[in-house]
Parts: structure tokens; C-alpha cells; sequence
């Protein structure tokens, strides 16, 4: 072997090549359909067993019994509907103001030039770093004083605090994407900044706003910490807060069917917007942390 | 010198970046400043307005609490542990997704599932599969014949680690993906080509080629899971809200805090996961700056 | 009305110095070139004026006014970008009027301007068209109609054509041409091409790192070069050169050099050193080895069909270009050959770069062979 590697390898039939070449594919094939099971199986599982009842939850039966009783009993439960209704209201909130602010701060970043800048790029980076239970104690005192305690409009406030940073650093690198002589053209016609950004950039960054927006929405629908800690009675509560609280009398009348109907309400929203604005996320995700 | 005009833009940069500064000062910079005045008081959370100062007690108090450093000790085990699966394999899948199969398209999307799924429904739907009874994975290592009674994944001390790292592996391995498919996507395929036609073998194609020009991406990649490891919370806690084997810092600090009402400890606590966060946040950048000057 | 003036106008970015002092009078109704290697600042300049780019020192003015802290949008100036940079989220008729529509005009009133700028520039069938639907010649024109409907004292244009096919930069180079002269706006225009300079040009100036190195009519710069950059830099192709030594005899300088060179100048009294001497293409002729000034080996020809150009190696490796009257016989490539010029055609650089200014006077024998 060590001599073949030094001299001119010998040359196989085609026929081997062949072979190795279907063998190959043969085993990426199955290693797909391997990953493809490792991520969709656990979700389907829950679908499966949300629609099960009785005894037949706790039977391994692969196909879905289509009994949707738990989900019939979500939708009358008042108290769940109304942590859903929350959790909407808390994340397209706090979608729409990060988006605001952040468009707004990205485009001083992104395109005037001061000396600061720098520095302020930094910062915001390294708040979107910091872990939330560190903020925690402050962060109390100040919900206390706005008077928001147990209310859903204080996580909105908090959960600015990692929406924020990351939609003002991403929106930044998606701005400088735009060619500079625009703005230029832009100047020259006797735009302010504030028309270069509304009348301009604005209407051109829909694909990259809808990208960001996307983001801080699951960011915001998925927090636990703060929405657990902030909030005390269960009218007040955000979805992942009701079913992670969701507790049976022991441990083994655990409901799981509920949560798991639970479980698949709240995510099918996020796995249709995944699966439709896949390229917008992947574009998202990237834009923060490739070119950063 | 024109500084006018340079001064009415840099005006106008001030004023467009007002609402993100009141919003930091507002919730980070304030919030962070008072955890750590906190810290140095004996206040709780029931009247935060009688304390004293006590200056560092708090912080020895933390440090000689055993629970603490239980929780520094799984906080990193679990950070190492996960995140150097979660690259490992987020390579391994970003390889194959990058390869021209076909489904690779129906993949891409998929893989984003996990991603997207509420820690807290992910963690419930894995307890579910993974329940010692009724659970499906015991059922199918039972039919297989390879245990011959269910074992007790998230009730066992020493199992349920294992447990938070592999949920923890299922959801943020395609973050890893996505990010090391972009860095693959940034090679120019005609690299590859050229080290085709110069018959250089795979394995080794893999090792001298590709992994080097993956470097940068992978160490983005890796910086932000680990900083988002050491943060773990939901996870953990929904799965078992206070079991000591899988206690992290922030889950620990929360639980001074709250649970005890604790504000001075539990600022102090706080104050320590965050001096952690940053010490290992500047070694893995010095780490990543010395790397790529090493390699200019 | 609009003349521009730069007083001492320098601009670095951090420690990187790119415009130093320049110094320029721009008469109203003037169309001027920049020309110069990329990089030298061209654009930089043009911004400048624009206010586009604040000066890091130094005065702009226009019409007379100090608009040195004046911004872009009041300074009465309209500017066409290489990139055209139009607004791809809107229409060609809402690129044109837009702004006006920012001015605050009323709508009639816009799309009224908006039409006759159109017809003008032969637009006005595309008016609802975005520019991504549009063909470069057309975006091209809309960029200019962007400019014209403000109707500007300074038009500026950054590389306007270099976009365009050939035809096309023709095309349009004739249609700014008749635009000026039915204007009679001043121009500044920035471009690498020769022959856009040298054809649309009042006066060009030539640009070298971030210094102005001549100011001048086209033919001042091709006749009368002031040193060695801009007579290298102005003609196409460029000028030869060669390294000489020289020794003055009274007021003649002998040169001697590669190619067994033989010349002599006459100098007046200037005693001044001459390092090195260039001679434009067409002003040189192949003669047989052993005649002419110059001997060199004739490598290689060009045939472009209406013109020749001879490639000839010195003994020192420099390689002279020389424009044929038509294409030599085929036997004489690789083969050794001489090069006869009159001496009038010979400019003379001083080791700065200076030019010496000499008289055709004595000529010394051709070379030895
Ligand atoms: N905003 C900027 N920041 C830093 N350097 C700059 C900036 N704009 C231009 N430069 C530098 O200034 C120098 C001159 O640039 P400029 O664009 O004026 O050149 P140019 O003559 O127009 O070149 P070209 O013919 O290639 O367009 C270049 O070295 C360029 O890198
Ligand atoms: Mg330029």
C-alpha cells in the first residue's frame, strides 16, 4: 500500500467505481433518512400519542388513533387558551418593537459613519452574551416600579433585552449589504436620514426584516426564565410556562396525553412558519454569525 | 476642516440610536448594576427596601455552599459534554446535507424543526418517549431484546445528565448545522475539484481542506452554544425542577433568589455566574484570535 | 451661476491620505475630465464637490459661496454613479421625479417635469417599469434623467459609461456631448477612458495620487505633457521610454543609452540633467538594422485590421511600441532592426519627472554598428 500511494495509483475498472460510487450514495441515502427520522420522530410521536386515549396512550402503536378529545378539551380550557393568547400577544409585541428599534439603531450603525461606533457594535454584542438570571434581581425592581408585575406586557420589556441586541446586530449586517451609492442618490435628491431609511431602505428590506422578525418571534413565543418568574397565576401565564407547569396528582397519572396536544398546538404554528420561511431564517441565523 | 457636517451626521446617529440605548440602559445595563449592588447587601425579595450593607459576605457564602459548586460542576460537564456532541455530529449532517443527494432540500427544512420547538416541548415530548413504563424507546429496546424491563431514564441519579445533554443535542444541533452548512457553502466548490482531480483520498480531502477552511464558522458556531450552555435553565428545570444532578448555576441562582427569596445571595450567586460567563467567553475569543493570527 | 473652485483640499481616511491639496478653478459652463490610475482619488474628489465626502481640510466653493458645510442636497449639484444607483423599489417615473416629490412640488407639477426630461432622453415609454426591467443603455438614461430634472448649475458624473458595451458608451458619450452643449450646465466628469476624455473634455485634469499633475485642454496634455506622468498617461498607447545618461557640451546635452541610442538636444543654458527621454508610438518608423537612432530587435506585430503596432526590445529589455504605416514583411520579426525619429518629437524628463523643455537642435549620426 505504501509504495502504491507513491506511484501512479493503478487504474480499477469502471465497473468498480461504478459499484463504489452506488454504495456510496446507497449509504448517504440512509444516513438522510437517518437524520430525517432522529428530527421528525419525537414530533410526530407527540402527535401520535396526543390523539390517543386510555389505555391505547400506552400502547406503542405507530399510527395515530385521530381521536382528538384532549384537543376538544384545550380548546374549552379557558386558562390554556388564554396563556396562548398571551404568548401571541407577548411575541408579536415584542417582534414588532425590537424590529423598530432595531432597524432604527442598525441604520446608524450600518450606515453613518461616527467614532463611537465601534464601540457601540461591541456592546450590543456582548449584552445578547449575557445569561438572563443575571439581570434578574434588578430586573424585578424595575417591573415592580412600572407597576407590571404578573402581567404579560413586563415580558415584553424583559425579553427586549435578548431581542434587541440581536435584531440591531443582525439588521446592521443585512443594511450594509446595501450599496452605499443609493443612500448616495439618496442625499443628492435632498433626502434626510430619516427618508433615506423610511422611503428607501425600508421598502427594500422587507425579505430581511421578515428574516429578523422571524427570529425574535420564536425567540420570544420559546423564553421560559423570565415569563416563569415574572408571572404568578395562571391567567397571566404564556404557553411553554402552562405546560411546563402542567403537573398531574402523581407521578404516575402524569397527563401526558394533554401536554402533548399541549405540545403540538403551540408548536404548529412555529413548524409552518419554519417550513415556509425556511430560506429567511437560514438567512438570519447566518447573517449574525458568518459575516459578523 | 468640514467638521459640520461630519457633526450634524454624527448627531443624527445619536438620535437613531436613542430608543436601543434607553432600551439597554433600561434592561440590561440598570437590572445588572442593581444585581450587583445587591450582591453586597443582606436584602429579600419580600422588602428590598430594608438591608444592610454586608459587603462580600454573600460571595463567600456562595462559594462555600456545597449545592454551588455541584451546580458549577454539572453547568460544565454539561457544557463540554454537549457541545462537543453537538459539533461533532452538526458536522457530520452539515457534510452529508452539502453532498447533491436527493431529499437534501425536504432535509434542510426539517432539521430546522428541533430548532424551533419550545425547550419546554421538547424537553415534555422526550420525557414522554423516554418514560420508564409507558415510554417508546424502552419499548423499543425491550422488543429488541436488549432490556428486559424499562429503564428509568429521568428518574436514575446518574442517567438523567446523560438525558438533559442528549435533548439538549436533539435541539440545538441544527443551529450547529446551519451555521458550519453556511461556512461550507463559502468554499469555493472548485477547491474541491482541483483536489479531486489531483487524486487526494477523502479522508484526507476532509482533514487538510475542508476542516481548516471550516475553522472560522465552526468557532462562531462553538462560541455561541457554549456561552448559551452556560446558560441553561429550562431545560434542566422542567425536566427536574431541583434535582442536584442536573442543578446549573443560573438554576441555582434563580432558586436563592426566588424559591428562598434570597435577594442578597441570590444577586451575589448571579454576580458569579456572570464573572464565569465572561471568563470563559474571553478565553474562547483569545482562543479564536490566536488562532487566526497564528494562521496569517 | 455655477463655477466650482478647490482651495487646498485634502481629504485621508485614518493615516491613508488620498486627496492632498488639490487646487482647481472649474469656469461656469465648463466641462471638465478627472482622469487617473485607479485608486488615485478620482471619485473621492468628485464627492468632495458633491458634499457627498467632507473635506478633511481645504475650501469648496461654487458660483462664488463657500459651500464647504453646506450639504449635498443645497449645493444645486446632480450626480450619475457608475452603479446608476437607482431605486429598485420604484418606478422609472418615480425614480425621475423623486426628487422633486422630496422638495415637496405638487404631483402634477412633477410628473409634468418628469415627462419632459423622459421624452427628452427618449424614456418615455418605460415610464412604469421598474429598473431591474430595464436594458444598461436604458437604466443609463434614467440616471441622467434623475439628474436633469432637478435642473442642476453642476452636473457630476462618476464613471457614467463604463458599464455599457461599446456602441452603447458611443452612443451616449455623443448624447452628454449634445446634453452640454444644448446645457451649457458645467461638467465634471470622471472616466478612465481615453478617448471619453480626450472627446468630451473642455479641459482634463489628470489626477495622481491624490495631486493634481497637470490642468489642461486635451491637446495641451498630449503636446505639452509638464512631466513624465502625464505624458506617459495621456495617449494610447502610451508613450516610450528609455533611460539616458547625459552630458552637456555648452547647449547641447549628449545622450547616450541602451540600443546604442545617439542624440543630442540643445538645452539653452538650463543646465538641468536629463534622466530619461519618451517618444510617442506614431512619431517613431522601423528603418533597417543599422539606420535610424535607435537599434532594437523588432519581436513581435499587432495586425488590428486598420492599424499595426511593432513591438521592438532595446538592449536593456525595454520594449518600445511602435504604430506601422502597414504590416512589415513576416521575415523581419525577431530579426534586428533600427528606429529613426525627428528629434522634435523627443520630450526629455529630469530625474524628478520634470519636463525639460528642449529644441530639436543638433542630431548626432545614427548608431555604430
Ligand atoms: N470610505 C472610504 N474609506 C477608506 N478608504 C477609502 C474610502 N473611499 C475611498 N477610499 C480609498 O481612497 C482611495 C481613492 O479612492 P477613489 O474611489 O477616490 O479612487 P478612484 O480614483 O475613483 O478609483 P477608481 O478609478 O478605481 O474608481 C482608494 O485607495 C480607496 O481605497
Ligand atoms: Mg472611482
Amino acid at each position: 500500500m505504501d509504495t502504491a500511494t507513491l506511484s501512479r495509483p493503478l487504474r480499477k475498472p469502471s465497473s468498480f467505481h461504478r459499484a463504489k460510487r452506488r454504495i456510496v450514495r446507497g449509504l448517504q441515502i440512509f444516513a438522510l433518512l437517518l437524520v430525517l427520522v432522529y428530527t421528525l420522530f419525537p414530533y410526530y410521536w407527540a402527535f401520535v400519542s396526543s390523539t390517543k386515549q386510555g389505555a391505547a396512550l400506552y400502547h406503542s402503536a405507530l399510527v395515530p388513533a385521530l381521536d382528538f378529545t384532549y384537543y376538544r378539551q384545550l380548546i374549552d380550557n379557558p386558562i390554556f387558551m388564554g396563556s396562548l393568547l398571551n404568548s401571541a400577544y407577548v411575541a408579536v409585541c415584542t417582534t414588532f418593537l425590537s424590529l423598530v428599534i432595531g432597524v432604527s439603531a442598525a441604520y446608524a450603525l450600518g450606515r453613518i459613519e461616527f467614532p463611537q461606533r465601534r464601540a457601540v457594535l461591541m456592546i450590543v454584542l456582548m449584552i445578547s452574551i449575557f445569561p438572563q438570571v443575571v439581570v434578574l434581581s434588578g430586573m424585578f425592581e424595575l417591573i415592580n416600579w412600572f407597576g407590571l408585575f404578573n402581567r404579560p406586557s413586563a415580558l415584553i420589556l424583559t425579553y427586549l433585552l435578548s431581542t434587541v441586541p440581536f435584531t440591531t446586530w443582525i439588521l446592521t449586517t443585512f443594511i450594509r449589504e446595501f450599496p452605499r451609492e443609493l443612500e448616495e442618490a439618496a442625499i443628492i435628491d435632498g433626502c434626510s436620514h430619516f427618508r433615506i431609511l423610511t422611503k428607501i431602505l425600508l421598502p427594500l428590506m422587507g425579505p430581511s426584516l421578515a428574516s429578523t422578525g422571524i427570529l425574535a418571534f420564536i425567540l420570544a413565543w420559546n423564553e421560559f426564565l423570565f415569563a416563569l418568574t415574572f408571572t404568578l397565576t395562571d391567567e397571566n401565564r404564556t404557553v411553554p410556562v402552562a405546560i411546563g407547569l402542567i403537573a398531574g396528582t402523581s407521578r404516575y397519572e402524569y397527563p401526558f396525553g394533554q401536554i402533548m396536544a399541549a405540545s403540538v398546538t403551540v408548536t404548529l404554528p412555529l413548524i409552518a412558519v419554519v417550513l415556509v420561511f425556511q430560506r429567511r431564517i437560514v438567512a438570519g441565523l447566518t447573517a449574525g454569525a458568518v459575516k459578523g | 476642516m468640514s467638521a459640520k457636517l461630519a457633526r450634524r451626521d454624527h448627531r443624527a446617529a445619536w438620535l437613531f440610536l436613542l430608543p436601543v440605548l434607553v432600551v439597554i440602559l433600561l434592561v440590561a445595563v440598570w437590572p445588572l448594576a442593581r444585581t450587583f449592588y445587591f450582591a453586597f447587601t443582606d436584602a429579600y425579595l419580600d422588602d428590598p427596601s430594608v438591608y444592610s450593607i454586608v459587603w462580600f459576605d454573600n460571595f463567600i457564602e456562595v462559594l462555600n455552599d456545597r449545592s454551588w459548586w455541584v451546580a458549577v460542576r454539572n453547568t460544565l460537564v454539561f457544557t463540554v459534554i454537549s457541545v462537543a456532541i453537538e459539533t461533532g455530529l452538526g458536522l457530520a449532517i452539515a457534510l452529508l446535507l452539502n453532498a447533491a443527494i436527493p431529499g437534501r432540500g425536504l432535509a434542510r427544512a426539517a432539521i430546522l424543526v428541533p430548532w424551533a420547538i419550545p425547550v419546554v416541548v421538547a424537553t415534555k415530548m422526550w420525557e414522554w418517549m423516554l418514560n420508564d413504563q409507558f415510554g417508546v424507546i424502552n419499548k423499543i429496546l425491550s422488543g429488541l431484546g436488549l432490556v428486559d424491563h424499562g429503564i428509568a431514564w429521568t428518574a436514575s441519579s446518574s442517567l438523567i445528565m446523560g438525558v438533559v445533554i442528549f435533548v439538549d443535542v436533539w435541539m440545538t444541533t441544527p443551529f450547529m448545522v446551519l451555521l458550519i452548512l453556511a461556512g461550507l457553502q463559502l468554499i469555493s466548490p472548485e477547491i474541491f475539484e482541483a483536489a479531486d482531480v489531483d487524486g487526494i483520498p477523502a479522508w484526507k480531502r476532509f482533514w487538510s481542506i475542508t476542516l481548516p477552511m471550516l475553522r472560522p464558522a465552526i468557532g462562531v458556531a462553538v462560541l455561541f452554544r457554549v456561552l448559551d450552555a452556560l446558560r441553561m435553565f429550562d431545560l434542566a428545570y422542567v425536566l427536574a425542577a431541583s434535582n442536584e444532578n442536573v442543578m446549573t448555576v443560573s438554576i441555582y441562582a434563580r432558586d436563592r433568589l426566588i424559591s428562598f427569596q434570597e435577594l442578597g445571595v441570590g444577586s451575589a450567586a448571579s454576580t458569579w455566574v456572570f464573572l464565569l460567563v465572561a471568563l470563559v467567553a474571553i478565553i474562547i475569543i483569545g482562543v479564536l484570535r490566536l488562532d487566526r493570527a497564528a494562521g496569517t | 451661476m455655477a463655477s466650482v473652485s478647490l482651495h487646498a483640499v485634502s481629504k485621508s481616511f485614518g493615516t491613508h491620505a488620498v486627496i492632498q491639496g488639490v487646487e482647481l478653478q472649474i469656469d461656469d459652463g465648463e466641462f471638465v475630465v478627472f482622469v487617473g490610475p485607479s485608486g488615485c482619488g478620482k471619485s473621492t474628489l468628485l464627492r468632495i464637490v458633491a458634499g457627498l465626502v467632507a473635506p478633511s481640510s481645504g475650501i469648496v466653493a461654487i458660483g462664488g459661496d463657500d459651500v464647504t458645510d453646506v450639504p449635498a442636497s443645497r449645493r444645486g449639484v446632480a450626480f450619475v454613479f457608475q452603479s446608476y444607483a437607482l431605486y429598485p423599489h420604484m418606478s422609472v417615473a418615480r425614480n425621475i421625479g423623486f426628487a422633486l416629490e422630496t422638495l415637496g412640488m405638487a404631483r402634477d407639477a412633477v410628473s409634468q417635469k418628469v415627462l419632459g426630461v423622459a421624452r427628452m432622453l427618449k424614456v418615455d415609454h418605460l415610464m412604469d417599469r421598474r429598473p431591474r426591467e430595464l436594458s444598461g443603455g436604458q437604466r443609463q438614461r434614467v440616471a441622467i434623467g434623475r439628474a436633469l430634472v432637478r435642473q442642476p448649475e453642476i452636473f457630476l458624473f462618476d464613471e457614467p459609461l463604463s458599464n455599457l458595451d461599446s456602441d452603447l458608451r458611443m452612443e451616449m458619450r455623443l448624447e452628454i456631448a449634445r446634453l452640454h452643449t444644448e446645457l451649457k450646465t458645467t461638467m465634471i466628469y470622471v472616466t478612465h477612458d481615453q478617448s471619453e476624455a480626450m472627446t468630451l473634455a473642455d479641459r482634463i485634469v489628470v489626477l495622481n495620487q491624490g495631486r493634481v499633475e497637470q490642468v489642461g485642454t486635451p491637446q495641451q496634455l498630449y503636446h505639452a505633457p509638464d512631466n513624465r506622468f502625464v505624458a506617459g498617461f495621456i495617449g494610447s498607447p502610451r508613450m516610450n521610454f528609455l533611460n539616458v545618461s547625459s552630458r552637456q557640451e555648452g547647449e547641447v546635452a549628449v545622450l547616450t543609452g541602451a540600443g546604442n541610442l545617439s542624440l543630442a538636444l540643445t538645452t539653452g543654458d538650463a543646465q538641468s540633467g536629463i534622466a530619461e527621454i519618451g517618444i510617442r508610438p506614431e512619431a517613431l518608423r522601423l528603418v533597417a538594422e543599422g539606420e535610424g537612432r535607435i537599434a532594437c530587435i523588432l519581436e513581435r506585430v499587432e495586425d488590428l485590421g486598420h492599424e499595426h503596432f511593432g513591438y521592438c526590445r532595446i538592449s536593456d529589455g525595454t520594449v518600445w511600441v511602435i504604430r506601422l504605416p502597414q504590416a512589415p514583411l513576416p521575415d523581419r520579426i525577431g530579426k534586428p532592426a533600427g528606429l529613426d525619429f525627428a528629434g522634435s518629437a523627443v520630450y526629455a524628463f529630469a530625474a524628478d519627472g520634470r519636463r525639460v523643455a528642449v529644441g530639436a537642435g543638433h542630431v548626432a549620426e545614427g548608431p555604430q554598428p
